[in-house]
């Protein structure tokens, strides 16, 4: 059977790895190609780039990197930030990546997500949403909320109706972010993991809270997420993703074991 | 070197530089005769099976392909590549090259494990069962998984060319070999290191295999 899939998030800003608490306050903490050549040596199932510079000086830097990593890594992995257009991705997957990821380029523009799908296979296209928690009112009813550029702007768009929607569209998977858990290591936000899980046919990737090997197991499990999003935890050497692994190995979660 | 097939189906070049990191020399090209100069063929591709085979055909590279193979020159399909070699798919009601007997079928949309119903397409690490004695799947380690991409999967004619297992709420073929030709459903590219054994064992591989 499929095996849950642990994916170290690297956030790149100008061609360094760099890591923020809800998304504020970012700091460099070193060379993404280094780092992501370690994840994979652990382990890794996947990685996810996400360039948060996004000005056209720092895309040419990210496609570089993306290029460098592509010659050293041989398993899957996403780029994301800045995408605004076909011809964007194209430039990405061509520079060796497997899959790329749309957030507020999508919401503001539904249509490159069909159009992704049309040029390269849904299984290219990574839908990224970045969700917080309302109160809930009419507009927003399942009570989570679609946030754009990097979690500054509210959009009034349910969480929940957007992810059928960019399923429809041509989605291949999701990539689910909680802003309220991003960056706390202190777990993953389950109901909103559940919640887009169940209503989706697509995978869900959780992003946002991992502190502990203990909320990992709890997102892939109660959460019902395909994959679990790791970035403070890994990135400070706090746990390595072997570690994580054998932990949900002895408490039944598989996940792939031999690399 | 080894001949990377280039008919417009998908990004080719993650296969050229996984060979790259395995110091074999190789080529992506739709030039026929510089395959001819190879002295394997790898033959990837993701996207749909109508238009790859539309593709083929106008580039009549339909045709060397299946010289190739009963050439005897050494041929690694990968994901659609795999696919398109059987007489059909069902994606689109496709006809297809026919090289190997058999069919390519969609999964179930009901499809259950647990209680739960998976997500297609597969997508993933998983596990695939190979039948240890052919020389490309020679050496791997029993727990390797493989990264897959599909909602399509080979059905072969004949169960003996079924070199690979892999369970996805159905028991389905995930590699097939018959004489100089392996062909495997999931991305030995994309796969760490158990997929790069398989392709250092391909470009090893004289093509050659008691069946």
């Amino acid at each position: 059977m499929l095996s849950k899939r642990i994916i170290p998030c690297l956030d790149v800003r100008a061609g360094k790895l760099t890591k923020g608490v809800k998304f504020k306050g970012n700091i460099d903490i070193g060379d993404p190609v280094d780092a992501a050549r370690l994840y994979y040596e652990q382990g890794a199932d996947e990685i996810v780039f996400y360039d948060i510079t996004a000005s056209a000086e720092g895309r040419s830097i990210m496609i570089d990197v993306v290029r460098r990593v592509a010659e050293r890594i041989f398993i899957p992995f996403s780029v994301g930030g800045g995408i605004r257009t076909v011809e964007d991705m194209r430039q990405v997957i061509l520079a060796g990546a497997e899959k790329v990821s749309v957030n507020t380029e999508a919401v503001q523009n539904p249509a490159i997500i069909t159009e992704g799908a049309k040029a390269f296979g849904s299984q290219c296209i990574v839908l990224g949403m970045d969700v917080r928690r309302t109160n809930g009112s009419n507009e927003v009813p399942s009570g989570y909320e679609m946030v754009i550029h990097g979690g500054r702007i509210a959009t009034g768009l349910d969480a929940l109706g957007w992810a059928k929607e960019a399923e429809r569209l041509g989605a291949g998977e999701i990539c689910l972010n909680s802003i309220d858990a991003d960056g706390t290591q202190s777990g993953y936000e389950i109901d909103l993991t559940r919640l887009i899980s169940s209503h989706v046919g697509i995978p869900v990737i959780a992003s946002g809270g991992a502190g502990k090997p203990e909320h990992i197991l709890e997102v892939l499990t109660r959460g019902e997420a395909d994959a679990a999003l790791v970035a403070s935890m890994v990135h400070y050497r706090t746990h390595s993703i072997e570690e994580i692994k054998a932990f949900l190995r002895d408490r039944g979660v598989a996940t792939r074991m031999h690399w | 070197m080894i001949g990377i097939v280039d008919y417009r189906a998908g990004n080719l070049t993650s296969v050229a530089r996984a060979l790259d990191y395995l110091n074999e020399p190789s080529v992506i090209t739709q030039d026929f005769h510089r395959l001819d100069g190879a002295s394997h063929i790898i033959f990837p591709g993701v996207g749909a099976a109508g238009q790859a085979m539309a593709n083929l055909r106008q580039g009549g590279l339909d045709h060397h392909l299946q010289r190739w193979v009963q050439e005897g020159k050494p041929v690694l399909g990968i994901c659609l590549g795999t696919q398109v070699i059987f007489d059909h798919s069902d994606e689109g009601d496709t006809p297809c090259l026919g090289i190997l007997p058999g069919t390519v079928r969609r999964f179930p949309a009901d499809l259950e494990s647990e209680g739960r119903r998976l997500k297609i397409p597969h997508m993933g690490w998983n596990r695939v069962v190979f039948r240890q004695d052919h020389p490309v799947f020679a050496g791997l380690p029993e727990t390797a998984e493989f990264y897959f991409v599909h909602a399509f999967y080979p059905a072969p004619a004949d169960e003996r060319w079924a070199v690979g297992w892999t369970d996805y709420g159905v028991r389905f073929c995930s590699a097939v070999a018959r004489g100089n030709l392996v062909a495997v459903q999931f991305h030995p590219e994309k796969s760490g290191r158990p997929g790069l054994a398989i392709l250092d064992n391909f470009c090893r591989w004289e093509g050659t295999h008691a069946q």
